[in-house]
């Protein structure tokens, strides 16, 4: 396996969260290392958003460790840490119900990923100091690239709530990508696209690996794309993780075609 | 044809729901009833009218949906987009501004300008509240209380210490954002619909407060003698005196309208935006929610302390009457109704609101009514108001990241 | 200590209490619902105790008095509220159904606003004084001092109001669907449910209950004027939100803690300040413990 030679940026460790009575996610551990995709699948309700709602700080797990060890930063427990401190040390996020904002243009959506990496102040603002200036500049430069890169720059002007569906997922992909993550969690990028575009967004995915370098959570239905794509595939059922490996040990895997019974595996 | 039919009935029905108020009056002390069928007439007739217009407006709203009608540049969206237009536009208002208490008003008669001041002063109110509700989107129902804190530092520190507005001026506005912070800290991670109310409640207690505390603020009677702006020191007649306070809340008005306009395309003002929109994915993409509310609610609270001050300077006087729950009503039907966001839209129905009752007299009784009848109108068919807030364009001319200076626009 | 002072500030605050309650099942009901704070509500309250007051001077004046014109009065106002109510849904909150959150908020705002303002212009901005309907009871002349007559007809009507509205809410169809309704708005119009009328529906009943409260309040203190739905809306909501919004014993529960810490903080502090002890306490809720007292948290789903 490579994986001793590969640094480790995410570890979870019997990560618990109950709702009420509710035990959406049941002691589940995982582990992503530098430069993988790695695909989070399973049935719907399995608990796989719950993850990442826990993971990224949106929701404080019951129990378990969440821990991260940024590139060349310093490693640490992230339980019930808030959201923006978590996505300020590198893990950003894109949402299964989009959410973007939709009175503010395609341009704007991305700029508000580079909040965290800016520090002008009010005072900045008002009298356009030098930092002001200087810090727009960038985060217009660097936004636009990112919507280059996802195929929105002519769009740039729109409000994010007129692009078609397809275009708002990727325009979601751009606006976390602003906030310079290591580590990228897509939460069903695919829902909701003609395969033409799943077939784009498969591309997407493994060009920004590439050249963002940084390393990709995803959950996904769609098992064409994520055997396509993905290094490692964990799989969970009633919040329990019952199997991991790579595609191919997955498809042979037992367990996973008796939860997905009904649903197509096979791709 | 079945328009016309569900019209009449919407009429009968309002005249229904009317009768007893509109129609009987019981005088308890004649122990008379006054009976006033005519009035009903007006109901049914104006009703019938009205819900005939609604089907109408409510249709078209429907058909607009679908072509997304709303987003076609708006006036002021172009306005904003043609940056030697909306320079002339604006050198013209200012102009004709500057002018203005020259053209109206007399050695004697000076009533105009003080109508105007009044109106400038809510203008500023709209412009504050804007930062909070319009762009940060925190509903604050007691917006008005700050504007009384401002009022009564200014009058308390005059009379007491002797300090001069141009001190208290600041001194007001800061007492204003401390109180923000004060309050807005522990409230501001409350949901919108709880924060509304809890700001609420709010402006209630300080009015409570302004009237009961008779030893500090005077209680309901007030407190009178406060001094007029001062002008080094010059002795100013009536009419001189309000010229000069004209031109001060002008000033502000301007100054509000510069550093609103800077911060909102700015880092801060684009956070504010997004926590208006979306509060999960903000702070999922980096946004300090707390912090970022907190700024938004402290610069509101400051420009309703700043013109607080002038307020109070202007008339001399203050009394709790002048900081109800209509009052801050008004203000955010101002912001309401100009737009969200908006900074032409706010000034424009700042204006609106407060100079139509008071040239209209005939208007003024029923102002409240057809402000109440106004918002909800506003967020059934024109929910981002009279004038729709503008986006700004930024430059980007390529790969070598040598973007234009960025900025024309928004102005 | 003067234990007798304290009972019959007891005794108030529950007679209060029991009127905020009534008050506040309504904007528990309607925000359960459809996540609303429906803030006119307090205005179809003040509206009720105004149809009431007319009524009831129409019939005093007539040569009428006692019970039976209180009944009367009650009556129409109930029909006059529910269906100021039910209007009020149909023309500032339908239509919003799908806005932004801030849109059905304001729309409320301005709703109560017009309201308020209608009343005042077509009857009167000043205090009017509501004629005395309640007969004294002279069984109840040696607890006079901790509960008059008036107070003794708004506990039982209150109690049995309550009442009903449990068996309406538990046992019948409408209110099985408001209930389903309640759980998931979607999934109930999946099913079946018209989900329209089980909304008008709960406005109507909250209406009447709000109704109810002003004839109430109005022939205790003897007097209404078109202000007093804004005070009693803002201290019924805080009741509400007390219990835990959308929780209709909540309410009840909510109500009376009120009432009850209003009348002491009133009776040993200051009455001038009562409307702050109101305030103080939702702000402090609010803070503290924003599910309410018997309000479960729940996790807003990303
Ligand atoms: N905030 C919440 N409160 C209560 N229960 C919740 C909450 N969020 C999720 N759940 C429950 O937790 C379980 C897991 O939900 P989750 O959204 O994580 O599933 P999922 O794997 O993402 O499903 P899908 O593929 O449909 O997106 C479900 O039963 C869901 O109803
Ligand atoms: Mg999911």
């Amino acid at each position: 396996m490579a994986e001793n030679k590969r640094s480790k940026l995410l570890e979870v460790r019997g990560l618990t969260m109950d709702f009420g009575g509710l035990r959406a996610i049941d002691s589940v551990d995982l582990d992503i290392f530098a430069g993988e995709i790695v695909a989070l699948i399973g049935p719907n309700g399995a608990g796989k958003t719950t993850f990442f709602n826990c993971v990224t700080g949106i929701y404080e797990p019951t129990a378990g460790d969440v821990l991260i060890h940024p590139p060349g930063g310093v490693s640490r427990r992230i339980n019930g840490m808030k959201p923006n401190r978590i996505t300020a040390l590198g893990m950003a996020r894109t949402f299964q119900n989009i959410r973007l904002f939709p009175a503010m243009t395609v341009l704007e959506n991305v700029m508000i990923g580079r909040h965290c990496r800016t520090a002008t102040t009010i005072i900045d603002a008002i009298l356009r100091s030098r930092r002001a200036v200087r810090e727009e500049r960038e985060t217009v430069d660097q936004s636009y690239r990112l919507l280059e890169k996802v195929g929105l720059a002519d769009s740039a002007d729109e409000f994010a709530r007129n692009l078609a569906y397809g275009a708002q997922r990727r325009l979601e992909i751009a606006r976390a990508l602003a906030t310079d993550p290591f580590l990228l969690l897509l939460d069903e990028p695919a829902a909701g696209m003609n395969p033409q575009e799943t077939s784009e967004l498969d591309e997407l995915i493994v060009r920004i690996r590439a050249e963002e370098q940084l390393a990709i959570l995803l959950i996904e239905h769609d098992m064409k794309l994520v055997m396509n794509i993905s290094d490692r595939i964990y799989v969970m059922e009633y919040g329990k993780e019952i199997a991991q490996g790579t595609p191919r040990e997955i498809k042979e895997n037992k367990k996973v075609i008796e939860a997905y019974l009904g649903e197509e595996v096979h791709a | 044809m079945a328009h016309l039919k569900r019209s009449f009935g919407i009429g009968l029905w309002f005249m229904f729901l009317t009768l007893p108020l509109v129609v009987v009056r019981v005088n308890t002390l004649s122990q008379e009833v006054q009976w006033r069928w005519s009035n009903l007439l007006w109901v049914g007739v104006g009703a019938f009218a009205i819900a005939w217009f609604w089907q109408f407006s409510i249709n078209r709203r429907a058909a607009g949906r679908a072509s997304t009608v709303a987003d076609k540049p708006s006036l002021a969206q172009r306005l904003a987009d043609d940056p030697v237009l909306s320079r002339r536009v604006l050198l013209g208002a200012a102009a004709v501004a500057i002018v203005f208490p020259w053209l109206v008003s007399t050695g004697q008669n000076f009533y105009h300008v003080n109508v105007m001041v009044s109106a400038l002063i809510f203008v500023v109110l709209g412009l504050g509240l804007n930062i909070t509700v319009g762009l940060a989107g925190l509903l604050d129902l007691g917006y008005i209380a700050f504007f009384a804190v401002g009022a009564y530092t200014y009058a308390l520190l005059s009379k007491n210490f002797d300090l001069g507005f141009w001190t208290c001026l600041p001194l007001g506005g800061l007492m204003g954002m401390l109180f923000g912070v004060i309050l807005g800290f522990p409230i501001l991670r409350l949901r919108g619909d709880y924060l509304a109310i809890v700001t609420l409640g709010f402006g209630a207690i300080t009015k409570i407060v302004l009237e009961n505390w008779d030893t500090l603020f005077g209680g309901a009677a007030g407190l009178a003698n406060i001094p007029r702006p001062e002008l080094f020191g010059l002795l100013l007649d009536g009419r001189q005196k309000s010229v000069y306070s004209y031109y001060i809340v002008l000033a502000l008005v301007a100054l509000t309208i510069f550093v609103t306009n800077r911060l909102k395309n700015s880092r801060i003002g684009h956070a504010w935006m997004a926590l208006r929109e979306d509060e999960i994915a903000s702070v999922a993409m980096g946004v300090d929610m707390a912090r970022t509310k907190l700024s938004a609610y402290a610069l509101g609270a400051f420009w309703a302390g700043l013109v607080g001050v002038v307020f109070a300077a202007h008339n001399n006087f203050i009394n709790p009457d002048s900081f109800t729950f209509m009052d801050s009503a008004m203000v955010l039907a101002m912001v309401v109704l100009g737009g969200m966001g908006s900074i032409l839209g706010v000034i424009i129905a700042a204006l609106a609101l407060k100079l139509l009752p008071e040239y209209l007299r005939a208007f003024a009784e029923y102002r409240m009514l057809v402000f109440g009848a106004v918002m909800v109108l506003m967020m059934i068919f024109r929910p981002q108001g009279l004038i729709s807030d503008t986006r700004r364009k930024y430059d980007y001319d390529g790969a070598d990241g040598a973007n234009g200076e960025g900025d024309h626009g928004g102005k | 200590m003067d234990f007798q002072y304290l009972f019959e500030l007891l005794c108030g605050g529950i007679v209060k209490g029991s009127i905020y309650a009534l008050i506040a099942l309504g904007y528990t009901m309607v925000y359960g619902i459809i996540q609303l704070i429906n803030f006119a509500h307090g205005e179809v309250y003040m509206i009720g105790a105004f149809v009431a007051f007319i009524v009831a001077g129409v019939m005093t004046l007539s040569g009428y008095s006692g019970l039976t014109v209180l009944l009367l009065a009650a009556v129409v106002a109930v029909i006059y509220s529910a269906a100021y109510g039910y209007t009020l849904e149909k023309i500032a909150y339908r239509p919003l159904r799908n806005a932004p959150r801030l849109s059905p908020l304001i729309s409320a705002i301005g709703a109560s606003i017009f309201l308020m303002n209608y009343v005042q212009l077509a009857q009167t901005p000043d205090f009017l004084p509501f004629p005395e309907l309640v007969p004294e009871f002279e069984f109840m002349a040696p607890i006079e001092r901790y509960l008059s007559s008036a107070d003794l007809v708004i506990l039982i009507v209150t109690t049995l109001t309550m009442a009903a509205l449990t068996v309406l809410i538990k046992y019948t169809r409408i209110g099985k669907a408001m209930r389903a309704t309640q759980q998931d708005l979607v999934m109930a119009r999946l099913v079946g449910i018209n989900v329209d009328r089980v909304i008008s529906a709960t406005f109507i009943i909250g209406s009447v209950l709000a109704a109810i409260a002003g004839v109430l309040i109005a022939s205790r203190t003897g007097q209404i004027n078109a202000a007093i739905g804004f005070v009693a809306g803002i201290k019924a909501f805080t009741a509400a939100v007390l219990g835990g919004i959308g929780n209709v014993p909540g309410a009840v529960l909510g109500g009376l803690v009120l009432g009850i810490a209003e009348t002491l903080g009133a009776g040993y502090i200051s009455s001038a300040y009562e409307d702050v002890f109101a305030f103080a306490l939702l702000v402090l809720i609010l803070i503290l413990r924003p599910a309410g007292l018997l309000g479960k948290a729940v996790k807003q789903k990303v």
